[in-house]
């Protein structure tokens, strides 16, 4: 595959991400300044801390160069702060944001450290085999505009969706043996 | 039905505090310039590391009252500390809902021979370590993450590099040795023999592994991150310096920018005296924080 995926790494669990996609014969590079950017097939942006990682792409200048790269097609692939950054609302909060996806987030939705969990979550454009999904302080989408389709709901919480080549979801596939969020992510980049 | 606890989503956190900065926090007011400086996590305790070290006496766990304020204040993780050994402290804790516990050698320990057995938590632990055993002993009771113990409240991060070096090195060796040799090397360093082949095979620890225990300046966090640090921890660093808020974030980006020397010399400039610092020749032996826990 000749592909080159970069993957955010300001904050966070960028490291599991590039291991996932090596296992899946994609090679990634890390970004931490704009110029990093250049000549990538697409994005990752992990989990962490998402005031830390917004603060930090404010401040290295790489919030502008990212929304431009996605408004222009570039796949984005959100996890968990991820998709914190990726929404265009985020409730109670003014942090630095991409925003590039037209719906609403609620950080840290389903509660503190003791209340992450893990659950099998039924996915359908991931096949008929339940997803064993971990929500780690994990944020929820509460609802989306037109332009969002959703891929998956954990009760009537909203915790994976995507928009054209932008995908984004509350839980961490990364964490996981399960590679195929980030296979349904590789197909999105390979589709014309 | 939804599995809390699970050791995935206890060790899951620390993997997303990964390459950031856990900032020692005393007040709301405290936690909150910490958060805007970009730290991933804030530990709430009642006094820095240095002033207990000033201070003397017995040093417990914080008064849960403050310790809510803090987790009120701000929307990243709050961690708090535990005595050694003092699983009472931790259920209160626990029962508080704080997002990680430190079973901390910073405070006067509870028990002289036994930690708390952390597997017995729906809440994550993290443990100070000198070495590689001490590290998996502590992962073999229950921590879901590691930092150094290097020497806290003395702004010097000679213990923390000491520390570092000594569990990296430690790895190394047992990633050269032959199976055969992995039963006396556990035997040798006092830690599981499970976790040692585990070790031996990955190559890392199999939790993360964050520095702390002196450090102070944007260089002394880089610094850390290069020696293999996940992550940092700073204690008294920050709000004993003149400038906490600047510092803080320097500190912030050179964790991130750790292997950018321009960067590094940019975020250094200007940012106010650090805090004084204690030689560690000049401490005595009952003065080391680190000589505690076993």
């Amino acid at each position: 595959m000749g592909i080159k995926i970069g993957v955010l790494a300001l904050q966070g669990a960028f490291r599991e991400h590039s291991i996932m996609l090596d296992k899946l014969g994609a090679s990634s590079t890390e970004v931490r300044k704009p110029e990093h950017l250049e000549g990538i097939d697409a994005l990752v942006i992990p989990g962490g801390e998402s005031t830390t990682i917004g603060k930090l792409m404010a401040e290295y200048g790489l919030l502008e160069p990212i929304r431009e790269m996605g408004q222009k097609g570039l796949p984005i692939l959100g996890t968990c702060a991820g998709m914190v950054l990726l929404a265009d609302k985020i409730k109670g909060s003014d942090q630095p944001r991409i925003g590039l996806l037209e719906m609403e987030v609620v950080r840290n939705g389903f509660g503190r450290q003791v209340d992450s969990f893990e659950e099998e979550l039924k996915i359908k454009a991931l096949g008929e085999a339940p997803f064993r999904a971990v929500f780690i302080r994990a944020p929820y989408v509460e609802r989306v505009g037109s332009s969002v389709e959703v891929l998956a709901a954990y009760g009537d919480r909203i915790v994976m969706v995507k928009k054209g080549k932008i995908l984004a979801c509350a839980f961490h596939p990364e964490l996981t043996d399960d590679p195929r969020v980030h296979k349904y992510f590789l197909e999105i980049i390979e589709t014309p | 039905m939804p599995e809390k606890g699970t050791w995935t989503v206890k060790k899951g956190l620390a993997e997303m505090l990964k390459g950031g900065v856990i900032m020692d926090v005393t007040t709301p007011e405290q936690a909150k310039i910490a958060e805007e400086a970009g730290a991933c996590a804030v530990m709430a305790l009642e006094k820095v590391p240095a002033d207990i070290r000033a201070e003397g006496g017995v040093a417990r766990m914080a008064d849960p009252k403050v310790i809510l304020e803090i987790m009120d204040a701000v929307t990243i993780p709050v961690m708090a500390k535990v005595r050694i050994g003092h699983f009472v402290e931790a259920q209160i804790l626990e029962a508080l809902g704080v997002d990680y516990i430190d079973e901390s050698e910073v405070l006067t320990p509870a028990d002289e021979e036994n930690h708390i057995d952390k597997h017995a938590f729906k809440v994550p632990f993290v443990c100070g370590a000198r070495n590689l055993g001490e590290a998996l002993r502590r992962i073999g009771e229950g921590a879901a993450m590691i930092r150094t113990k290097g020497e806290a409240g003395t702004g010097n991060v000679v213990e923390a590099v000491r520390h570092m070096r000594q569990i990296m090195s430690e790895i190394r060796a047992l990633q050269n040795m032959p199976k055969s040799e992995l039963m006396a090397a556990a035997k040798k360093m006092a830690a599981p023999y499970e976790l040692v082949c585990r070790v031996a095979e990955e190559g890392k620890l199999p939790v993360v592994n964050f520095a702390a225990g002196g450090i102070a300046t944007p260089a002394d966090a880089a610094l850390m991150m290069q020696l293999g640090a996940d992550g940092i921890f700073v204690g008294s660093g920050i709000f004993k310096s003149k400038d906490p808020a600047a510092r803080a974030k320097a500190i912030v980006a050179a964790t991130t920018h750790y292997n950018d020397p321009k960067i590094l010399a940019e975020v250094s400039k200007d940012i106010g005296e650090p805090m004084k610092g204690i030689d560690i020749g000049t401490l005595s032996e009952q003065e080391k924080l680190q000589d505690r826990g076993w």
